[in-house]
């Protein structure tokens, strides 16, 4: 007789919002691998219709907590291409420290707080402190760098109020940028001796072949700029368009067991991946070059395929942040002259992506004669990520069924847990049902 | 065999989430870092964002993040009062329904169909709603985020059993304190500050831009007169609803002036 496992777990812990997990294993087959998303549905995209343009950034930011910045980000190059607005080099340079401060931040939080308990064996990152002070402490201070980062250019950290459509409401002071120099070159050094410890994590053994999908720019790390690029899959060909052709490529589908749509990759509809690892796989020869040399001398093998291994990835990206932002801060010299480019209400349409902590986020606005949205698509990466984490699930499971339920669920936990999903963000989070039936 | 090992005085805190975007527990998160012997002075029972472990109620502090906007939700809210002896809901959308409550003034079929293709699998009400609208609420800290100082001083009240210090004054106050000169006085801006609690530090008006109203309706205000006030000065009035049916639109005092500016408008409108 074949025997039926199921696993749920509900709710997952140590992610950002609701969800939860649920499988179900005929003898060596797996039936069901469900990454459920329950996060109550907030419905932005409808809310959105009829404001203002200049009130999207502040409404976009609450989507997300933890990365504020890659809404306002992506609203506002959207819209500013919907009303045909340039900005200058020196206000889009000021973006790139803001997002290196959101980076910073939320990549700290996931690697301290929420990942590296998983390998060190503790149910969370207090419970780490006790044997593992220094790490711990290191991470609360770099996320508070973030933090500080967020502050000074967007004026708070959570939710930052000095982001518009143009620009700045007021240009950030660079004298107060200029003197966080010297904690963005400790924060550098920390990430760097960091790395070496995290690359030493023993990951469980388990390899996939993603579709790796991030922005590539002509010559820096992807943050607010670039096209859109794709590694191929085994049923699509390597990509590189403009973001104005996303649609033609990608397509959301909704899935019974979430309120989070599903991104797929056309045109097969088959999962592909975003964020850190993706990035590392598509874009490392941009790396800003200390981070990008420590990355060699770590020993990851590239590309990645352990979605494990993305704790590394985002302890590479972290040392990123801090030296771009420590190559900005250094030239920040004088206040920017004019922080904001203007703009009068105008009918138009206008999509961007940027690269938000956890990967590629799309905006498309249409905006009304008046210059009022009249329709908003917002694809987070949590959305995109949600179908290849099924696929890693359905490839774990066969590895992890000789297990105890509780050790396999622990597995299945701490796969979904290394892809940071922001469930949030997704709309829409996790719960992992194990189901083992006609066992014993 | 936990309770041996948990000295008496030591009060055990659980953390919930409902609707929202997370900030507001990553605020308590960062509260919790800044003050690790925070943790070590409260047992954290239940905290999912941040540690697997989940101990079981009952629970002596309560902390709520979100607002209810479905029926599984509305369930939960009261099996949390009946764990919790304290009860306090943290920011906008636990204290007011949040930027989601938008929806509250539309019609809610409209509102899956436009971003779900099969509507009927959707667990979700007409209406996004504060917890005190549920069950018996001990204290509210506002805020879109809360403020990690407030947050801060008000798990140290409750460890010391004193009322929590929360200003009732307006963001203009804070403005004056700051000696940042008045946008809607010196620039024309319709700022929502004279209107809106204290506690964000006035950052808004300090970067040269109109308070929107994140910390929702102070005490005592007179929302007619400013909104009037505006008016006069040229302000339209569809763009003044908009303002004030914004992060805090549903709290009762926001939400009546938005009500009272619509209807006005449509009353004009009318041949």
């Amino acid at each position: 007789m074949t025997q039926t496992r199921r696993f749920t777990v509900k709710p997952l812990s140590r992610v950002e919002g609701e969800g939860a997990l649920r499988v179900r294993v005929s003898g060596e087959t797996v039936e069901i691998a469900e990454f459920n998303i329950y996060e109550p549905p907030r419905f932005f995209e409808k809310l959105l219709v009829g404001r203002e343009v200049h009130e999207v950034p502040d409404i976009t930011a609450r989507i997300c907590g933890i990365c504020p910045v890659a809404y306002q980000m992506s609203s506002c190059h959207a819209l500013e291409k919907a009303l045909g607005i340039e900005v200058s080099a020196e206000i889009d340079l000021l973006r790139r420290l803001l997002y290196c401060g959101e980076w910073l931040q939320s990549h700290a939080l996931h690697v301290h707080l929420l990942h590296a308990p998983d390998f060190l064996g503790f149910e969370s990152g207090f419970a780490m402190a006790a044997t593992h002070p220094e790490m711990v402490e290191n991470g609360l201070k770099l996320k508070a760098l973030g933090n500080r980062l967020m502050e000074v250019v967007g004026g708070r950290a959570v939710h930052p109020i000095n982001v518009t459509v143009g620009g700045f409401y007021k240009a950030p002071s660079s004298s107060a940028i200029h003197r966080l120099l010297p904690e963005l070159e400790w924060g550098l050094e920390t990430c760097l001796t960091l790395l070496k410890e995290v690359a030493a994590f023993e990951p469980p053994t388990f390899e996939a072949t993603y579709e790796c999908v991030s922005l590539r720019h002509d010559h820096d790390y992807p943050m607010n700029h670039g096209r859109v690029v794709s590694s191929g899959g085994t049923q699509s060909s390597p990509l590189s368009i403009e973001v104005e052709d996303f649609n033609q490529h990608f397509r959301e589908r909704q899935v019974p067991q979430s309120t989070a749509l599903h991104s797929l990759r056309l045109p097969g509809e088959t999962p592909y991946l975003t964020g850190p690892i993706a990035r590392m796989n598509l874009c490392r020869d941009q790396l800003p070059s200390r981070a990008r040399a420590a990355a060699d001398d770590c020993g990851l093998e590239m590309p990645l395929r352990n979605p494990y291994r993305s704790i590394v990835a985002r302890v590479v990206e972290m040392a990123a942040a801090c030296e771009i932002a420590s190559d900005i801060a250094r030239e920040a010299t004088a206040d920017v002259n004019c922080c904001r480019s203007v703009y009068k209400p105008r009918a138009g349409v206008g999509c961007h992506a940027t690269e938000a902590p956890r990967g590629l986020l799309y905006h498309r606005y249409r905006l009304d004669d008046r210059g009022r949205v009249a329709e908003a698509e917002i694809i987070p990466p949590t959305s995109q990520n949600q179908a290849q984490v099924e696929g890693d699930l359905r490839g774990l499971l066969p590895g992890v069924l000789a297990l105890d339920d509780a050790e396999a669920t622990r597995r299945c936990e701490m796969l979904i847990r290394s892809y940071d999903p922001c469930i949030s963000c997704a709309t829409h989070f996790l719960t992992l049902s194990v189901d083992r039936e006609g066992q014993g | 065999m936990h309770a041996e090992k948990r000295p008496q005085s030591k009060p055990r805190l659980a953390v919930y989430k409902f609707a929202s975007c997370d900030g507001c527990q990553l605020q308590l998160l960062d509260a919790c870092g800044r003050l690790l012997e925070l943790a070590e002075r409260v047992e954290i029972a239940q905290f999912l964002e941040a540690s697997s472990r989940v101990d079981p109620g009952p629970y002596d502090v309560g902390i709520v993040e979100g607002s209810i906007s479905t029926a599984e939700d509305r369930e939960r809210i009261q099996q949390v009062r009946r764990d919790c002896r304290f009860l306090v809901t943290i920011g906008a959308c636990a204290t007011s329904g949040g930027i989601q409550a938008l929806r509250n003034w539309g019609q809610i079929d409209e509102f899956v169909a436009s971003v779900y293709a099969s509507p009927a699998t959707i667990d979700a009400l007409a209406t996004s709603t504060p917890i005190a609208d549920h069950v018996p609420v001990d204290f509210e800290l506002r805020g879109c985020p809360v403020d990690p100082g407030q947050l801060l001083d008000l798990i140290t009240s409750l460890l010391l059993g004193r009322r929590p210090r929360v200003p009732s004054e307006s963001v203009c106050a804070e403005c004056k304190r700051r000696g940042t000169v008045c946008v809607a006085v010196a620039q024309g801006i319709p700022c929502l500050g004279p209107v809106t609690q204290a506690g964000c530090g006035a950052i808004c008006p300090a970067h040269n831009r109109e308070c929107f109203g994140c910390y929702g309706p102070a005490e005592a205000t007179n929302l007619v007169s400013l909104t009037t006030f505006y008016e006069k000065r040229g302000t339209p009035r569809e763009r003044l609803t908009q303002l004030v049916r914004g992060i805090n639109g549903y709290a009762p005092a926001f939400r009546e002036e938005s009500d009272r500016l619509e209807s006005a408008d449509s009353m004009r409108a009318r041949p």
